[in-house]
């Protein structure tokens, strides 16, 4: 088959609506268009019968106990808001102590940071070299003022996957919440709310194949029952935790993205940890000086490859391979021109972390498509490194690091 | 961020890449920037005994506009004398490459190495003259 320009390989960012989503979507644009909230016609009946299957779908996916455990919302930043500062809110009176990790979403760390203003006290746990949180680390930061933990399921830079059970476990053992973002993980890796102990799970569709703008925060009903105070005041939509009428469209194709993965995840994660070993392969058969960022390994998302192109800054990388969309952690693609937080938590030298390019595979990458970028990048990291003052004087021997330069 | 033509015209096909001799008197070297800042800059210059630049040559690591900027500014520098080299402004680079505020600093950086090369091609004559 013919290669089709761009390459999409930043599947970390969003996904593609998968056709069979799209499909199931459309007629709830136009002829069922009602409001889930209208009680006294049919055109409200068969939207909320719609959002109701949808909410089967995606709490079956989750594990969930009962549909009534799934709150949708716009998206994973509002669960995150919503979780955060909701158990906080609610359970002020208990403690103010929350427990997260170094290397969370901004939609984690920039709601901890405002509930400090606020009064609360935040630990943010450090993850190593690897990129992975210690058990024994969050044992030893809860106090009797923890009321939330909240650890996520996967990272969307380096692909770690932290341990979710056993934080899970450590949690319930302690009567400590249990928070998860498990927007990257989720249909990558194992995630079940129940077996894992997670009493609250921020979940997104367009991470999924699914439609943008329409997500979910799962709230454990039983054993514990999570009290949340709502952050969105209105008609009392979602049983009071989230007002605002529902994105019944967006909500149907959410459920249907969870249904196809409920039946495909397993699947398709192995055929995606075929195509980025072939990827990180091809790569490292012909380049020298590669470095992989986290954990590799069983602990790492199937479909993602961090690598840092040691003397080849990111962005510039990434300009060469212009018809290949990827992402870096160099500090040229962000306005504010700091490299990434999360290879900073994991100590990776500045220098290195301005080299890295994040691959994200998906469900429509193909063989032909890896073998192309591979090719691509091997030819272009050669001829940049052929620009690169670095890489002629490391090859002379000089210790880069020995050198007085000036930063400006 | 969009990339204008020029910046991605230099940055696919660099001018004047290379490495001339940083222990012959007529090379002026100059290498700015830091390697943690996401930009290393060395271009070097080789100036007759007119004062006349000869040749220039650069290497950068760094993203597309600061191997734009170093680009063009080799391109700039031949055939100029080290007074003419010397008035290059970064404003004259973000102009002629369109750059964005966000990419000015590449631009600053382009002048500093020009001076830089400048420095070091003067220090060396007045070290031999000295001696």
């Amino acid at each position: 088959m013919a290669l089709k320009f761009p390459i999409y390989m930043d599947y970390h960012a969003t996904t593609p609506v998968d056709p069979r989503v799209l499909e199931t979507m459309l007629p709830f644009f136009t002829e069922n268009f009602g409001n889930a909230a209208s009680r006294s016609h049919r055109y409200g009946w068969v939207a909320e019968e719609a959002v109701g299957y949808a909410r089967e779908q995606v709490a079956t996916f989750l594990g969930a106990d009962r549909p009534e455990e799934i709150v949708f919302t716009s998206g994973a930043s509002e669960s995150d808001n919503l979780a955060l500062k909701g158990v906080a809110e609610f359970y002020r009176d208990k403690g103010n102590h929350i427990i997260t990790t170094k290397i969370e979403h901004k939609a984690i760390l920039d709601t901890c940071k405002r509930l400090e203003k606020e009064g609360f006290e935040v630990t943010y746990l450090d993850v190593g070299k690897e990129g992975l949180v210690s058990v024994d680390d969050v044992r030893a930061a809860i106090t009797d003022k923890t009321i939330l933990v909240s650890v996520m399921l996967a990272n969307n830079e380096v692909g770690t996957i932290q341990p979710i059970a056993e934080i899970g476990a450590l949690c319930k053992e302690r009567g400590v919440i249990f928070h998860s973002d498990a927007v990257q993980g989720l249909g990558k890796t194992e995630f079940d709310v129940k077996a894992m102990g997670v009493d609250l799970a921020s979940v997104t569709a367009h991470k999924i194949y699914g439609p943008k703008g329409v997500g979910a925060l799962y709230v454990r009903r039983s054993k514990p029952r999570v009290r949340l105070t709502a952050q969105i005041d209105g008609g009392g939509h979602e049983r009071g935790m989230r007002s605002g009428p529902l994105n019944v469209p967006g909500i149907v194709g959410f459920g249907k993205a969870c249904e196809i993965l409920t039946k495909e995840w397993r699947a398709e994660a192995e055929k995606l940890r075929g195509l980025r070993d072939r990827l990180k392969h091809k790569l490292f058969a012909e380049l020298d000086e590669l470095f992989i960022n986290g954990a590799w390994g069983d602990r790492r998302l199937p479909n993602n490859l961090n690598v840092s192109f040691a003397y080849v800054e990111g962005e510039g990388l990434m300009m060469a391979i212009k018809d290949v969309g990827v992402s870096s952690g160099s500090a040229c693609t962000s306005a504010s021109l700091e490299p990434s937080y999360v290879l900073r938590a994991l100590g990776v030298d500045e220098e290195l972390a301005h080299t890295s390019i994040r691959f994200g595979l998906g469900r429509f990458t193909t063989e032909e498509e890896v073998d192309y970028v591979a090719r691509l990048v091997i030819d272009k990291v050669k001829k940049l490194r052929d620009l690169s003052p670095l890489y002629e004087m490391a090859k002379e021997g000089v210790n880069l690091k020995d050198i007085a330069w000036t930063a400006h | 961020m969009a990339y204008s033509d020029k910046v991605i015209d230099h940055a696919e096909n660099p001018r004047n890449v290379g490495t001339l001799d940083k222990d012959d008197p007529s090379v002026g070297t100059g290498l700015v920037g830091a390697p943690a800042c996401g930009d290393v800059m060395r271009l070097q210059i080789r100036v007759s005994g007119e004062g006349v630049i000869e040749d220039a040559k650069f290497k950068t690591f760094g993203c597309g506009s600061a191997i734009a900027s170093s680009s063009l500014a080799t391109e700039w520098l031949k055939g100029r004398t080290l007074e003419e080299a010397g008035s290059i402004r970064n404003t004259d680079i973000v102009k002629e490459l369109n750059l964005p505020p966000v990419k000015i600093h590449c631009s600053v950086l382009a002048e500093d190495a020009i001076k830089s090369a400048i420095e070091d091609f003067r220090k060396k004559q007045s070290s031999r003259s000295g001696a």
